[in-house]
């Protein structure tokens, strides 16, 4: 899987995780939204980026199960779109959905959990965005940016939560992604042991 | 009475069973097809008054009232029950009316068309989701329809069921709510001139994803108070338990009346999407018809009988 290694292989990736808000935005432009396009760009920029966000935490234990250690740089890829997807989220919420009324949007978060947990979300994913490049790696050491980068878990979590409290009654889909980050989660503990077999195939 | 011999019928010209059970169901059939012609999806009403209670706002376009829906039995997106309702089947329709009534009826749909002259009531409806819209409904009062059952003095509450069939509607399963779906209304409530059944919309047959062949329509509560596609009316003593308020009864209250300073608990009443809109419109109390029910609710605790 050499060609994982490719500056190109790495635009593709960036390419294709920038596709969905490429679509949201064309559509948007024709008119292909629906009756509610407000809240088609508010539900499209949230779903991509609680999925980028799994896709983020997926790349470590592909890359331990396949032995891959090329897919390392596509974490920081995925964690980066994840993060842009959610700016995105919240700019929808801050300008169309509440026109800038900081009073209204102080209060929301306030009295409103689920968009409490939507801010814890954004709040843990903001530091591993500033810290995503190699110079911020050195500067802080292995261990601590390591340690700091866990809060990628927690991004995730609060992600899924936000997801489950703002639905009304079909929980299927908060439900779905919970269960693929308990997969993930658990996935991190399990080939913990085959580490030293997935390094020697390296 | 003694019944004379000569009066039974031979046991060699009862039809059989299931020859009859298949001469029915070709019957009904036949039936259906002939009433399919006459009520089915998109097919022309005519004939329909205009209304002093419409109002002059311009009706959210036709594709958007047929396509955002909220319609749980047939999918919870809004853009589920368009597909999924479409080969719901509206004929032949019954609707029983019963309860504390003095003449409980089971009504057919052409019953139910002949019950009062149609009229089209143009509403706003808001959705407690936060978005409105402005339809014209076609349909009558609802109070022509109980005045013909009589309800005794018993009767204090109305009760909606809506028609469910797991087979006709498999996506309900999913939806996180328990089926039938149960709404319900005071009596006074529901003897408003404003609340109507409807039977169509933009001059047409209702479609399928808004309620066919009849629902509800109460302007000045949130949209869920509003069953689709009714089966039942039950008039009742006691106040019902209502889907939602079963569900969720921190966030849904049986009244349910518009109302811009009773927040929803996960997000603000104050303002709403008016499809078709970009900015956000000020929600108003009772969704604007207060001068017509404001006063049925005199003395009471708004918040607390949300």
């Amino acid at each position: 899987m050499r060609f994982l290694a490719a500056p190109w292989a790495k635009a593709g990736a960036i390419a294709l995780l920038a596709a969905p808000a490429a679509l949201l935005a064309w559509n948007g432009f024709h008119g292909q939204l629906g009756p509610n396009p407000i809240e088609a760009i508010t539900r499209g920029t949230g779903i991509w980026t609680l999925r980028l966000l799994l896709v983020s935490l997926a790349v470590t234990p592909l890359r331990r199960f396949l032995g891959l250690s090329e897919l390392a740089p596509y974490r920081r890829i995925a964690g980066l779109a994840a993060f842009s997807y959610a700016v995105a989220h919240l700019a929808t919420y801050v300008w169309l959905d509440q026109f800038f009324d900081w009073n209204a949007m102080l209060r929301d978060v306030g009295k409103r959990r689920f968009i409490a947990a939507g801010v814890v979300a954004l709040a843990a994913m903001a530091p591993l965005a500033a810290t995503s490049t190699k110079r911020w790696m050195r500067k802080l050491g292995g261990r601590r940016w390591k340690a700091l980068h866990r809060l990628a878990y927690l991004a995730a979590l609060a992600g899924t939560i936000h997801y489950f409290w703002l639905v009304k009654s079909d929980i299927r889909g908060p439900a779905a992604y919970a269960l693929a980050l308990a997969v993930l989660l658990l996935a991190r503990i399990v080939p913990a042991r085959r580490q030293p077999q997935a390094m020697s195939a390296m | 009475m003694p019944i004379p011999k000569s009066s039974l019928i031979p046991y060699s010209e009862i039809t059989p069973k299931p020859l009859y059970l298949s001469r029915r169901a070709l019957m009904g059939a036949a039936g259906g097809a002939l009433f399919a012609g006459l009520a089915s999806a998109g097919q022309k009403l005519a004939g329909f008054g205009k209304s002093r209670f419409s109002t002059t706002e311009k009706p959210t376009p036709y594709a958007s009232v047929t396509t955002y829906n909220n319609f749980y039995e047939f999918g919870s997106d809004k853009d589920d029950p368009v597909v999924n309702a479409r080969s719901f089947k509206t004929s032949p329709w019954t609707v029983v009316v019963d309860g504390e009534v003095a003449k409980p009826r089971k009504l057919d749909l052409d019953a139910i068309m002949k019950l009062a002259p149609l009229e089209e009531r143009i509403y706003r409806l808001r959705c407690v989701e936060g978005w409105s819209m402005v339809v014209p409904w076609i349909g009558f009062e609802l109070g022509a329809l109980i005045r013909l059952v009589e309800p005794t003095s018993k009767a204090k509450y109305v009760v909606f069921e809506t028609y469910y069939d797991k087979r006709q509607m498999p996506e309900a399963a999913g939806a996180g709510l328990p089926f039938p779906y149960v709404e319900g209304l005071r009596m006074d409530e529901a003897l408003n001139p404003l609340t109507i059944i409807a039977v169509g919309l933009y001059g047409q047959v209702l479609p399928n994803q808004n309620g066919a062949p009849l629902r509800l329509v109460v302007p000045w509560k949130y949209g869920f108070k509003s069953g689709k596609s009714l089966s039942r009316i039950r008039f009742v003593e006691k106040q019902p338990r209502t889907t939602w308020m079963a569900a969720n009864p921190r966030e849904y209250g049986f009244y349910a009346n518009v109302n811009p300073e009773v927040d929803h608990p996960r997000w603000s009443q104050a303002r709403e999407r008016r499809l078709g809109e970009f900015t956000k419109r000020p929600t108003l109390i009772f969704n604007g018809y207060g001068s017509l029910v404001a006063s049925m609710y005199s003395g009471m605790d708004l918040k607390r009988s949300f």
